[in-house]
């Protein structure tokens, strides 16, 4: 194999080469710095990149490691020692983090190298990338499309083969929906699973970390790396991690799978729906048990999420200030001022809108009204999932209602954007796991848009997601299929 | 007319823990300027808080110390304001759950200023509180002429606020809590309560109002005391500020008022025209903590207390209620008396060495009861040699001189200067015998009546014994002689 071709392989087969010895990861890392100069002026992936420091990281890698050597890519919502993070905000302008995230610790003594950070939608309020401060990100699929988001940079750049596998957070489907997008496998792992200790907090009881990569095995192999208890987190899991690819490769006999029939809804692609329903027949055929479950407070979803996830924010979002870091207006006349000006210039119109409704939803006499009733349904839509587990092992859907859309188009209306969370959100708000894995594709005036089939499991299942994901996948041919971009440019 | 005052403290008090609440952070007064901090306590972003523990279990000993009742479940909320000291942008707080709840400090008696503990108005009262929660400190900022500067080494350090019931009704009762609470502080060794550094602070809600009505006046609260007797100066000076203000007919605004220590008296600072909203929310980014587990350690911790050390001291060592008082003020004190006390024979007269000479003795060399020179049991050493008559009272003295300056034990002090007593009354016959013969003049006047004379006699086997001699038995052996 050519060199120029080594960052369209998956981590398992780039690894077997570390390890065989036919590339070192210095040759691995100089063939991405090509491959990504190559397609960034097309995508737009990254914010920031640190091959000197990956360089010499390289020199010392350990490829015997769990991922000795793999180069991976990290969301600018994450902190890496010594590099910018943004959080694709003009707030953060200029910093840099001086330590790094539990999950960059853990990555790193597994030999992993963090070389670049990702685009994103500002402090991950979006589902587009649009809402970066920095750039627009494009979907390799159809440059004219958006990645999705808020994960887009990691997304598009695994997807454009500028990446091996990629971290990515998700509060409300920010992994899952640009996995989705873009041809990927991505995966929410259940709350408290992955340390959110270095990750610059969206909404802290809803945040988790989680990989973007071509293969599930791949997401496998990330998660056992990073997953696991952090004294640092104190909302992180006790449970000791298994090996996650432990069961890749079982069969579905037995596995019972879950059609919600509220997911039944109006308003879904009819190419969705049809790759969705043939994904259901397939796991069908491979074994599964498909059974009807019913998750009565679908409905509330988006409104609990955001009264909860806007709340959460408008208080993690206050330490933004220009006092002690970032972005700080000129010459203010007072503190008041100081305040004032520096988080109106420095923080996007989403950002603003999502920090007035949570201010709004914890104010005194609307506190018990909008949070503590939030919270309530919060309770009962856990319960539907408690439920429904009852009588499956995991439950099927779309990712989203629908492929790609064109840049642009939904920048005006919020509210279309934030309906398109409609699967995934209710995972974050019930602390359940969710992957999303390649399903079809979408054919619109000639471009191929990827299709992704939603699985979720309970919480602390991610070996059994992701042994119905691989499953599924390794039946398919849909996670062959390489993106325009990633073919382009040899 | 009468007015009266009602007065309510809210006061702070930083834990001392070895590290800070949510970070490993020391915790430190006097450090140079955020040499103290990390990621978590200088909230940067991605941060966040992990609980220690000893922070919750010294909250709880509190509680405990002042019989409150524990919450089952420790809740930590978010309270919303934008200040500069505020790495966040928000104070780990709790609202409506709150550690400790009710409770009462014990005031006494000696813990009134001293100018007015002749004329304590309700002897043995107890001030009950509504309240301790738990929380994180802030930073500090200093202001300079042109800009300010913000020391974040305080940040994150364990902060306690307790708040009082409004039943103070004088300046010198709020003078007696704080005493009194800095004392049972002291005692669990949960802060050293100092609030010239900051360890105690006290914010004071004080109103005034005629005695015949029964409707509170407006609350008035006073910041920026510095120590007790500030606290105690800034009360008297609102009274009366406040009372002249009614009787002149003005009515009283709630507003908040600043201490001029210098000056003597408080300022304006703001007046609450809008009540801020605080925006509390659980913080999502700490587990609730069930307190159970943390219950036994605390209760084990429970130390004695001032009021029982007390009334054992009274009963046990038959010291004066006021001596045990005086004694059990002092933690360390109370330690010293206790561990020189044990075996003697006489604590009572220990008691008096410490009181009297020893206390003395410490203060004008600067020294404190912890690096005090006597050790315990030497001063009972000191106290036994006395009570036995091995040396004189005002040998005692010299001896307890010795011992402070070159902390040397009593008996090597006596055998080293040869200055132990002669108690031996065949040894002292033979001296009065020499001194009768010398001096003739003398014994015949004292036989004659002359009762002075046998001072000198006396005085005269002194100097021969070269001042050994037991001058009671002298005296004795003296008079049986010329008499019989
Ligand atoms: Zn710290």
């Amino acid at each position: 194999m050519s060199r120029s071709d080594l960052p369209a392989l998956t981590i398992a087969d780039l690894q077997s080469l570390l390890r065989r010895k036919e590339v070192s990861p210095r040759q691995v890392l100089e063939s991405l710095r090509a491959r990504i100069e190559s397609v960034e002026p097309k995508i737009d992936a990254y914010v920031s990149i640190d091959f000197e420091a990956a360089l010499k990281e390289a020199e010392t890698a350990d490829v015997n490691l769990p991922l000795g050597g793999v180069p991976i890519a990290i969301k600018d919502i994450i902190n890496v020692a010594g590099q910018p993070c943004t959080c694709g905000s003009k707030i953060l302008a200029g910093y840099r983090s001086p330590y790094d995230a539990t999950v960059i610790e853990k990555l790193r003594a597994a030999g992993a190298i963090p070389f670049g950070k990702t685009n994103m939608d500002e402090f991950a309020m979006g589902s587009s990338t649009e809402n970066s401060s920095v750039k627009v990100t494009r979907n390799p699929w159809d440059v004219s499309r958006v990645p999705g988001g808020s994960s887009g940079g990691s997304a598009a750049a695994v997807a454009a083969g500028a990446a091996f596998g990629a971290l990515g957070t998700d509060t409300g489907g920010s992994i899952r929906q640009p996995a989705s997008l873009s041809g990927l496998v991505g995966l929410k792992p259940s709350y408290g699973r992955v340390s959110r200790f270095g990750v610059i907090a969206f909404a802290s009881s809803l945040d988790q970390v989680g990989p973007l990569t071509k293969t599930v095995r791949d997401a496998a192999m990330i998660m056992s790396a990073m997953a696991g208890p952090d004294r640092h987190d104190s909302t992180s899991l006790p449970d000791p991690v298994p090996d996650y690819t432990k069961n890749l490769g079982r069969d579905l006999k037995g596995v019972r799978l879950g059609v919600p029939k509220e997911y039944r809804v109006e308003g879904i692609d009819p190419q969705v729906s049809a790759a969705v329903n043939a994904a259901i027949k397939q796991l069908e055929s491979l074994g599964a048990e498909i059974v009807d479950v019913t998750l009565p407070h679908t409905d509330y979803g988006i409104a609990v999420y955001y009264f909860i996830a806007t709340a959460e924010a408008s208080a993690n979002l206050a330490r933004f200030d220009g006092v002690r870091y970032g972005y700080r207006a000129k010459d203010p006349k007072d503190l008041l001022d100081h305040y004032g000006r520096t988080r109106e210039e420095g923080f996007g119109e989403e950002v603003k809108r999502r920090i007035i409704l949570g201010t709004y939803v914890l104010s005194s006499g609307y506190y018990d009204a909008f949070y503590v009733r939030a919270q309530k349904v919060r309770q009962l839509i856990r319960q539907d999932f408690v439920k429904a587990f009852e009588k499956c092992d995991a439950i099927v859907s779309p990712t989203t209602p629908e492929p790609a859309f064109k840049l642009g188009e939904r920048t005006t209306n919020p509210l279309a954007m934030y309906l398109a969370d409609i699967f995934t959100n209710t995972a974050n708000l019930a602390g359940i796991c969710g992957i999303s894995v390649p399903c079809g594709f979408a054919k619109e005036n000639g471009s191929q848009l990827p299709i992704g089939l939603q699985i979720l499991g309970k919480s602390l299942d991610e070996t059994r997601i992701l042994q119905i994901a691989h499953a599924y996948e390794q039946s398919t041919d849909w996670h062959k299929a390489r993106s325009p971009i990633a073919l382009d440019s040899k | 007319m009468n007015y009266v005052a009602t007065i309510g403290l809210e006061v702070h008090v930083q834990l001392k823990t070895r590290s800070k609440m949510f970070c490993a952070c020391a915790v430190e007064f006097g450090a140079a300027p955020n040499t103290r901090t990390c990621p978590i306590c200088l909230g940067l972003p991605g941060a966040l808080p992990a609980m220690n523990h000893e922070a919750l279990r010294m909250t709880v000993l509190t509680g405990l110390m002042l019989d409150c009742d524990i919450a089952p479940v420790c809740k930590f909320d978010r309270k919303n304001y934008f200040y500069p000291d505020m790495p966040k942008n928000y104070q780990i707080s709790q609202y409506d759950m709150p550690l400790c709840e009710n409770g009462a400090v014990p005031l006494h008696d000696l813990a009134y200023p001293k100018d007015a503990q002749k004329n304590i108005g309700t002897p043995d009262k107890e001030v009950h509180l509504v309240r301790i929660h738990l929380e994180e400190d802030v930073a500090k900022s200093f202001h300079f002429e042109t800009s300010t500067g913000i020391d974040f080494n305080r940040a994150g350090t364990p902060l306690m606020e307790i708040v009082t019931q409004p039943e103070i009704s004088s300046p010198e009762e709020a003078f007696a809590f704080l005493t009194s609470l800095k004392q049972i502080l002291i005692y669990g060794e949960v802060s050293d309560a100092d609030m010239e550094k900051g360890q105690l602070r006290c914010d004071c809600n004080v109103s005034v109002r005629p005695q015949s009505q029964s409707e509170l006046g407006a609350k008035i609260e006073i910041k920026n005391m510095n120590s007790i007797s500030g606290v105690r100066r800034a009360l008297a000076f609102e009274i009366q500020r406040q009372t002249v203000a009614l009787g002149n007919g003005e009515k009283l605004q709630q507003e908040t008022r600043g201490w001029d220590d210098a000056a003597g008296e408080t300022f304006l600072m703001r007046t609450k025209e809008s009540a801020h909203d605080y925006r509390y929310f659980p913080d999502p980014d700490l587990m609730p903590v069930k307190t159970e587990g943390l219950l036994p350690e605390a209760r084990a911790r429970v130390p004695e207390l001032p009021k029982a050390k007390r009334a054992r001291f009274v009963g046990q060592y038959q010291v004066t209620p006021y001596d045990a008082g005086v004694l059990a003020d002092d933690v360390e004190l109370a330690r010293y008396f206790e561990a020189a006390a044990k075996g003697s024979k006489k604590p009572k007269n220990v008691a008096n060495w410490i009181l009297n000479d020893l206390q003395s003795a410490l203060s004008s060399a600067g020294k404190t009861i912890n690096d005090c020179p006597i050790p315990p049991d030497a001063l009972d050493e000191l106290v036994n040699l006395i009570d036995s008559g091995k040396i004189s009272g005002k040998q005692g003295k010299e001896v307890f001189g010795e011992m402070f300056s070159t902390g040397k034990r009593a008996g090597a002090i006596v055998k080293d200067k040869a200055i132990e007593q002669v108690s031996d009354s065949g040894a002292i016959e033979k001296l009065v015998n020499e001194v009768i013969a010398a001096n003739p003049k003398p014994a015949a006047d004292f036989k004659a009546g002359n009762a002075a004379s046998l001072n000198f006699l006396k005085g005269q086997v002194m100097k021969l014994s070269k001042g050994k001699a037991n001058p009671q038995l002298a005296g004795e052996i003296l008079e049986k002689k010329l008499k019989g």
